[in-house]
């Protein structure tokens, strides 16, 4: 059975669709990646399915439970970790975790080992209010409580914006964990390096999939000629790049550009020549395989 | 580093700190770092959660009196001119920037004020920057019905409004989707040709390469600081990524 199965949901919020007529399965033990722009409707669509909203059209089961009539069950088997901060700020760590535990009929002793290795780190602040932590710590926090009472869905609305690279790999590596033993999740992040991490991921604009496939499967169905391109000069090399014929498009990625050429006749030493005689110095032109980003702003335009 | 400062010429300094320091009690967030910022200069300043970036930030915008050591900014002492600082100054972050319950051209309008621009230049530069950002039909839209990424070059202008010759950026592409992000840099570009030096934090590791110079915080001191070029030379790899793990990872305070 799949964890979660989506049919035709819609959500408005007046003249405005956040939610067109999504559908889409999420498998049983699956880390499941959502990956869009801010007002895509990523946040919407995790109300839903937490059973916090309800939809317009469409229906949904989440473990087989309908989100409308068996919101009851479906609440004491998810955890939900929202995007802004919403445990209680002026309760310490420690009340803040067995009062979610509480909550569910449960205790924090009897789900421990699930949240062990999360929670560890903030033993020593046990007695500190969860709004005097710092961002890393917060986020611990916010995990480990909606873990105590054992979900067997996770739901995860950008756990890691604001987070350091380091602690991120980290928390990714706390999520492949939670993984393995059993438990489905869905997480959205603004990161594409999170992405590739994820089984399946669904690239989301305007309240509709785009696609939903595998990191792999979404790198290996790109088809546009992508070069990198770097010279002294950045700045100007992306004005000049925009300007040039046969172009199709031109973004920075980190120390080069990469553009999608669409004359095929154009070969890299035929740019590189162009661009020194324009004054470039230090001219790199070099095909490239396309990165989940690349794919992205591919389907993003 | 001490090649890198070599080639600054002293008049075009914006930014200076000598051993600027932050304690807390026994608490040392900022611990003596001393680094000079040029004019035009788009200087990233990284470091893990709780490096004390946002401490040190808050002392360089005039909101927070160092423990010791100096800093000017602007041409301004921080300790003793932090009124003539914050004139001088530009300031937005991820958390705060503009007002949700305002329309657009009404938190331009608050900014142009605030910062003593006459009700002319307010005019004619609103017309200006609505335009440059493709924001006409969005004049009379409240902020909070904005997407978030449209907030942010909004707020990025809002921030250059009054023209300062610094501005300070803490995690502005924070949650912004990739898109965006180029778009958001692309301003920050502009604005650096235009002779304003950019003081920008990002947890993106790309947005870092785009930085003339880099500096990474690690338990409330500078440990390097450099262009990204020279940066991964120094410690062999290929990426900023890999810079920031090698000297993030030796941190001690416990995030």
């Amino acid at each position: 059975m799949d964890a979660i199965s989506v049919n035709k949901l819609s959500k408005s919020y007046g003249n405005i669709k956040a939610l067109r007529e999504i559908s889409f399965e999420v498998r049983t033990g699956e880390l499941f990646g959502i990956i869009g722009p801010d007002g895509a409707g990523k946040t919407t669509l995790f109300r839903i399915l937490t059973t916090l909203m309800l939809p317009e059209e469409g229906t949904a089961t989440v473990k087989g439970l309908d989100v409308v009539k068996d919101y009851k069950k479906i609440r004491r088997q998810v955890g939900y970790m929202p995007g802004r901060f919403s445990l209680y700020q002026d309760m310490t760590v420690e009340e803040n975790l067995s009062f979610f535990a509480t909550l569910f009929g449960t205790t924090v002793q009897e789900n421990y080992d699930l949240v062990k290795d999360i929670y560890q780190p903030l033993e020593k602040f046990k007695t500190r209010r969860a709004g005097k932590l710092s961002g890393g710590m917060k986020q611990k926090l916010a995990l480990s409580c909606a873990l105590i009472h054992k979900p067997s869905v996770l739901f995860l609305d950008e756990p890691t914006t604001g987070v350091d690279p380091v602690s991120r790999k980290d928390f990714w590596e706390m999520l492949g964990r939670l993984k393995k033993q059993g438990i489905t999740i869905v997480v959205s992040t603004p990161y594409m390096d999170e992405a590739v991490l994820c089984d399946r991921i669904g690239l989301i604009r305007e309240g509709q999939f785009m696609c939903i496939e595998t990191p792999r499967e979404i790198i290996n169905s790109y088809h546009e000629m992508l070069w990198a391109v770097h010279a002294d000069k950045m700045s100007t090399l992306l004005s000049e790049l925009r300007a040039f014929e046969g172009i199709n498009s031109c973004f920075s990625f980190g120390d080069t550009l990469h553009i999608t050429v669409a004359n095929e006749q154009l070969a890299p030493a035929t740019l590189k020549s162009f661009l020194e005689k324009k004054g470039h110095t230090d001219v790199e032109v070099y095909p490239i395989q396309a990165t989940i980003e690349d794919c992205y702003m591919l389907l993003a335009k | 580093m001490l090649h890198a400062i070599s080639k600054i010429r002293m008049d075009t300094i914006v930014i200076e700190t000598d051993r600027l320091t932050k304690r807390f009690g026994s608490f040392t967030a900022v611990d003596k770092i001393s680094f000079q910022v040029t004019k035009g200069e788009i200087f990233g300043f990284l470091g893990a959660n709780g490096a004390g970036k946002t401490t040190a930030m808050r002392m360089l915008c005039g909101l927070s009196i160092p423990t010791s050591g100096t800093g000017t900014v602007a041409g301004y002492d921080i300790t003793k001119q932090s009124e003539m600082v914050k004139r001088n100054i530009g300031y937005m972050s991820q958390k705060f920037s503009l007002y949700e319950d305002l329309k657009v051209w009404e938190n331009i309008r608050l900014y142009g004020g605030i910062y003593g621009l006459s009700e002319k230049e307010i005019a004619e530069k609103t017309d200006r920057l609505l335009y440059t950002l493709n924001f006409d039909n969005e004049r009379n839209t409240m902020v909070k019905s904005l997407p978030l990424g449209w907030k942010q070059k909004l707020a990025f202008s809002v921030a250059i409004f009054h023209e300062p010759k610094i501005v300070f950026l803490d995690e502005p592409t924070g949650g912004v989707d990739p898109v965006t992000r180029r778009q958001f840099w692309e301003l920050i570009y502009k604005a650096s040709d235009m002779g304003i030096t950019v003081f920008v934090t990002t947890h993106y590791m790309d947005e870092a390469e785009y930085c003339h110079r880099v500096s990474i915080m690690v338990d409330g001191r500078i440990e390097a600081l450099d262009t990204p070029k020279i940066l991964k030379q120094q410690f062999g790899v290929k990426s900023m990524q890999e810079v920031f793990y090698h000297l993030a990872q030796t941190a001690k305070r416990g995030d």
